[in-house]
């Protein structure tokens, strides 16, 4: 079986309030899911269930088909869980806290010996591991944090923001350590930086309100977008009017916006209809009308807008 | 087995991590020092025995057992690896018996280090060194209730100050619950059951019962049943309340 976790009706309440409200997701062997959405839609809570640390209301969580509330050790066993912040004990040094884990893991002798050093040296601890964690900066006490999730070499991994707080270059190098892993477990990655999906993810799931809203590669869900492989051209500004005649003609062109209008230069954007590709249309247009516009490239939309349309466009404000 | 061994050996570490274990035991060796020579007349009395040295010990496990047991689930709590420890494959029983292990081991610790008044009595005199072996063992049960009532009180909250002052009051109504203070109030207008049952659930009376050199095994059941009735509450505690 590929499905490494089954997330079916997932359900969690806090008194009144509705932090998931069935959620139902699969994630196979090779898929690295990006969990995004604004905060408080209920992401850490969702991995808290799926990790077993929150009994879900309803619903359940199957991780390599064992039931988390029901077999929790085997399931366990076979998860790697960085809470949020990676929380670790911070008057152990790297090395000790990394062989209690293995202990804990059931890692004895020569093989956790293994573990430990390969895991210390794909987190880059080397430098650091005689050092108490609590002395350690921001970035690498999330390496510990993510260290310990990996040292098991876990099918499934749950990283509940891996990246948040790092700066660029240990951004790069935790995204980097997630695609290298991505091949052979399921990975499920909150985070709240768009770029991240791209970056890393095959797979984006939107959370708002407890409620899947949206779930897709990055791909899908940009060609929500209303421009969405809109085209935008620079050119001179005498040659506008002609090149709105023009676009005005081309098939499959619903809208043309004025993005800016200056002394020199003037930004126009073709809105196509349904999405639909218009560049070549465009361009064939401009030509046989001899306008030569400075630039023209075709708008994918970035996910941020993605988000925003998805997560705004409901009544009412999400719940903390 | 491995799990909770795992755990205990984690926590011990911990307790020496700090400067505090140290100071700890020192404070602990001390004041058993004082109260036997000073408060308990150690020499005075000119009889070769311990009774004043551990006559006082549940009085002084009454701030020092909380003292201990408070950073076991607070800290957990407050620094957030509650989140990891409750979802690495242990379960919460074992995370509960490793953490009370790693707590009384460090106790025994104390009191082993205590143990030069017992070579000293035996250097001036011919104390009866049953008495002395039973006494030990009966400070240490004593300590190990104490212990598993702080944990499970360190268990729902995760500041450790509050889980200091609570254990405390707790624990100090189990010693004080067989003095005669106590039963007067109840006794008169609560069937006698009932005060008879007060005054049995007193750490100090069945302490005292071991201290005179009576073993009786009613005191060995008392204990064992106190520790385990406080480590299951703690395993409830730590169940229900970890995520909040």
């Amino acid at each position: 079986m590929s499905a490494l976790v089954v997330l079916e009706g997932l359900t969690k309440r806090f008194g009144s309030l509705v932090a998931v409200d069935g959620i139902s997701l699969t994630v196979e062997k090779g898929e690295v899911v990006g969990f995004l959405g604004p905060n408080g839609a209920g992401k850490s809570t969702t991995m808290k269930m799926a990790a077993g640390f929150l009994e879900p209301d309803e619903g359940s969580a199957k991780i390599c088909s064992f039931d988390v509330s029901l077999e929790p050790r085997a399931a366990k066993l076979h998860i790697g869980y960085m809470p949020e912040g990676a929380p670790s004990y911070g008057e152990m040094t790297p090395l000790s806290f990394l062989r209690f884990i293995a202990e804990v893991r059931g890692l004895k002798g020569a093989a956790a010996r293994n573990a430990i050093d390969e895991t210390i040296a794909r987190t880059e601890l080397e430098g650091v591991v005689y050092q108490t964690i609590e002395t350690l900066s921001k970035g690498f006490k999330r390496r510990v944090g993510l260290a310990q999730s990996i040292l098991h070499d876990p099918d499934v991994l749950i990283l509940d923001e891996p990246t948040d707080g790092l700066d660029p270059n240990q951004k790069h190098h935790v995204r980097s350590l997630i695609s290298d892993m991505a091949k052979e477990k399921a990975i499920v990655v909150s985070t709240h930086i768009l770029e991240e999906v791209d970056a890393v993810c095959s797979r984006a799931v939107i959370i708002d309100r407890g409620r899947i809203v949206a779930d897709g590669t990055s791909r899908d869900l940009k060609f929500r977008l209303p421009h969405h492989n809109a085209v935008t051209i620079r050119l001179s500004t005498k040659d506008a009017d002609a090149a709105r005649t023009a676009l005005a003609s081309v098939e499959g062109v619903a809208k043309i916006e004025v993005l800016g209008r200056g002394k020199n230069l003037t930004r126009l954007r073709a809105l196509p209809t349904s999405r639909r590709s218009i560049a070549t249309d465009v361009a064939e247009a401009l030509k046989k009308k001899k306008l030569q516009p400075e630039e023209l490239f075709v708008e994918q939309g970035n996910l941020d807008d993605v988000f925003r349309e998805i997560t705004t466009s409901d009544t009412g404000s999400a719940d903390a | 087995m491995r799990n909770i061994w795992a755990i205990a050996k984690r926590e011990l570490r911990a307790y020496f991590g700090t400067p505090i274990a140290y100071v700890f035991l020192a404070i602990f060796v001390a004041l058993t020092g004082v109260f036997a020579f000073f408060i308990g007349t150690f020499f005075e009395r000119g009889e070769a025995d311990l009774r004043p040295f551990f006559e006082y010990h549940p009085w002084l496990y009454l701030l020092l057992v909380p003292a201990i047991a408070m950073r076991l689930w607070a800290e957990e709590r407050r620094a957030g690896t509650m989140e990891l420890l409750m979802t690495l494959p242990i379960s919460p029983a074992q995370a509960v018996i490793g953490k009370f292990i790693a707590g009384w081991i460090f106790l025994a610790i104390a009191l082993v280090l205590t143990m030069p008044i017992w070579y000293s009595v035996n250097k001036l005199g011919n104390p009866d060194n049953g008495v002395i072996i039973a006494s030990y063992i009966g400070s240490y049960l004593v300590a190990g209730v104490f212990l598993a009532i702080g944990a499970t009180i360190s268990a729902l909250t995760k500041n450790q100050v509050i889980a200091f002052v609570v254990s405390a009051a707790i624990c100090f109504l189990f010693v004080v619950s067989g003095t005669q203070i106590v039963l007067n109030v109840f006794q008169g207008w609560v069937p006698d059951i009932v005060s008879s049952a007060i005054s049995s659930l007193s750490v100090l009376s069945h302490y005292e019962n071991v201290t005179r050199g009576v073993f009786d095994f009613r005191d060995i059941v008392f204990y064992a049943s106190m520790v385990v009735f406080w480590l299951f509450a703690n395993t409830v505690a730590v169940h229900l309340k970890k995520a909040d």
